[in-house]
């Protein structure tokens, strides 16, 4: 995404090609992206229509969202293995409390968010992995998440279900709100100072802490972010499958961090994209689910075979950014 | 070839207007969440058996099993999904959860997409269920016990996985039992998830606490691992129900060649699987009067059966019936007089 135009720089210069590979690995997710669409369209044409993206795509906007929750830890040097089961709990809060008693479930979920941050600076005051820390939490958000929700069950929210169901003409809602979910952030993170600080936090971090910034700071608002759009996430998933379930979420975790590596972000350094993040997310989504259903499979390679389409699509990713070293 | 092409839609509109509606153009798929026990297995070989003999002989137009990589419901959400796109005329489905699926079964339901569920139901209202009477299940293990013990005594119960609504139903089933019959008291209840292993472990560690006990009330897959605990602390044996997996029914064949031992046997058929099958096929075919929520037979061992049904269940399996059209009417018929 940040990419020069490799115009501009002599061809045999060795900057030359590694800006050439840096723009490469810009294009790379809407590339894979584009080879799984035209791999659907030409196994099930019907599939190409507003009425088929709109089925396709809509499980992936909660998929994007907790993509870009990831990113943001990512950016910073962290990984969030609770990712998923944050997204389980915050259905299942969904499903309960914010529709029979909204204050309660706004309450809970700003709080929700406010424990994020606090993970955040207890990861940098205490110099914890945060492997560790987030592994050790996605355990309570799961426990948390069958104590609200014992059983299966619970219903949305009226307005949560009419903005999922949302039919605008022409463009399929899931397209939508992907364009305007990687519009919003990539301006946040890529585009405004501030942004630039927290992404410098995860590349340069002695930098930053000479230059008088609070790294404290940058963590928190980082985690605080995960949070947000974990909740964001949650509450879209709920919108789409109307009742919540305690391990609604579980897959996300790997999803996430699949979808941000498959977007161009790398684990060190800051380096991530936020437009390649939802492009990312959505690709998996429609390798992982769509494309084997529409391969015709036999039902004993159906779970191998879904594998195999991760690894190539992620095998492909490694291969170009290797090429820039 | 034209003109084959076009006598042969004459004879199929002929064939069909004898029949309610002709189904062999329609396609049929089961989305299916988990295949990883002996009890999935078994379900997926009896639909594949019945279903394969559906499409050779040209009752349905093809019937194709997809299954989830992971047990996650978004998953499963999202193959229904796409399953809607890719045309099929009606789902037969084991859920991942009872609620969290409805949006995408109602989409199907608005596509006009027939789906039926089973063992895994669902409770979005547009879908059809077919339910295993559990709860008699349960009433019918005590009912059973009586017969075997005349006398009465203490009962220990083991229950199945907990939350889930099979455990629920079969062990309001024994509660009712129990009341009808107070000869019976149940003095102990651990949970045995359905596994030898963990049933064995659980009933050995509340063995010791136990007073006498002349019976075992449970839900299948825990019979002979309730069986070893009792072997191993030397206590005599108690009648136990089975559940109608293999190592249960070699066990009781054991026991009946030792000293006549008997018992009774009873679990879900994983063929249950190919009656969803045939609901679906008779509601493409356009019958109407099906009601949403099927209550069908489990099956059920005695004394005298189960030698013969042990050599047809595989090493680690569970015993299994592959349903026919036939019984899929029986059962819709019985369910409309109720």
């Amino acid at each position: 995404m940040t990419a020069i135009t490799p115009g501009t720089l002599p061809k045999s210069s060795p900057r030359g090609s590694a800006a050439r590979a840096r723009m490469l690995r810009g294009l790379l997710p809407a590339l894979s992206l584009a080879l799984v669409l035209i791999a659907i369209a030409w196994l099930n044409p019907r599939a190409i229509s507003y009425f088929g993206f709109n089925l396709m795509l809509n499980l992936a906007i909660p998929i994007a969202l907790a993509t870009i929750a990831q990113m943001y830890v990512i950016a910073g040097n962290e990984l969030d293995l609770s990712i998923g089961t944050f997204v389980g709990f915050v259905g299942c809060v969904t499903a309960t409390w914010l529709r029979d008693a909204p204050l309660i479930g706004i309450l809970v979920l700003i709080g929700s968010i406010g424990v994020y941050a606090l993970l955040g600076a207890l990861i940098h005051l205490r110099n914890l992995p945060s492997i560790v820390v987030t592994l050790g939490m996605s355990f309570v958000w799961q426990g948390l998440a069958i104590l609200v929700l014992p059983k299966p069950g619970g219903k949305a929210p009226d307005w949560l279900l009419s903005i999922m169901s949302f039919k605008p003409p022409y463009i399929p809602f899931p397209i939508l709100a992907a364009l305007l979910i990687a519009a919003v952030v990539h301006f946040g993170l890529m585009r405004t100072s501030y942004g630039v600080i927290l992404r410098g936090s995860g590349g340069n971090a002695a930098a930053l802490r000479r230059a008088g910034w609070s790294l404290l700071r940058t963590k928190v608002v980082l985690f605080a972010l995960t949070g947000l759009f974990g909740v964001l996430s949650g509450m879209a998933l709920i919108g789409i499958t109307t009742s919540a379930d305690a391990n609604i979420g579980n897959g996300y975790t790997l999803l996430s961090i699949a979808g941000v590596i498959l977007g161009g972000g790398e684990f060190v350094g800051g380096r991530v994209s936020p437009i390649g993040a939802v492009l990312g997310a959505l690709t998996l989504a429609l390798a992982a689910s769509p494309l084997l259903t529409f391969m015709h499979i036999p039902p004993d390679w159906q779970v191998a075979a879904n594998g195999a389409i991760l690894i190539i699509v992620l095998a492909a990713r490694v291969l170009i950014s290797r090429r820039e070293r | 070839m034209k003109k084959l092409l076009v006598l042969g839609a004459l004879a199929a509109m002929l064939a069909s207007g004898t029949a309610l509606a002709d189904t062999s153009g329609k396609k049929i798929a089961f989305s299916n969440n988990y295949a990883g026990n002996s009890w999935r297995q078994a379900m997926l070989d009896s639909y594949g058996i019945v279903t394969k003999k559906a499409v050779d002989d040209k009752v349905v137009g093809a019937a194709d099993v997809f299954t989830t990589a992971d047990k996650e419901v978004p998953t499963q959400a999202a193959q229904v999904q796409n399953l809607i796109l890719q045309g099929y005329d009606a789902i037969v489905i084991n859920a991942a959860s009872p609620d969290a699926l409805n949006g995408a079964i109602k989409q199907a339901c608005d596509a006009g997409i027939t789906v039926v569920s089973f063992d895994g139901t669902v409770t979005e209202p547009c879908a059809y269920r077919v339910v295993v009477d559990f709860k008699d299940m349960g009433k019918q293990e005590v009912e059973q016990m009586a017969k075997f013990q005349p006398k009465g005594g203490n009962l220990l119960e083991i229950r199945g996985l907990a939350g889930t609504s099979i455990d629920d139903a079969i062990h309001a089933g024994i509660l009712e039992g129990v009341a009808a019959h107070p000869e019976f008291k149940i003095v102990g209840s651990v949970t045995g998830d359905w596994d030898q292993t963990t049933a064995q472990k659980a009933v050995a560690t509340i063995l010791p606490s136990l007073p006498d006990v002349v019976g075992i009330v449970d839900q299948g897959g825990d019979g002979y691992g309730a069986a070893q605990a009792f072997a191993a602390a030397g206590k005599p044996r108690p009648t136990i129900i089975m559940g109608n997996r293999q190592d249960e029914l070699k066990w009781w064949k054991e026991q009946k060649e030792k000293d006549g031992y008997k018992t009774w046997s009873a679990s879900i058929a994983p063929g249950v699987s190919t009656l969803a099958f045939w609901v679906a096929q008779q509601v493409l075919d356009g019958r109407k009067d099906i009601p949403h929520d099927l209550l069908v037979p489990y099956l059920a061992f005695t004394q005298d059966d189960f030698e013969a049904a042990l050599p047809n269940i595989k090493e680690g399996g569970v015993a299994t019936h592959e349903y026919t059209q036939e019984d899929a009417i029986a059962a819709i018929k019985a369910n409309i007089k109720q």
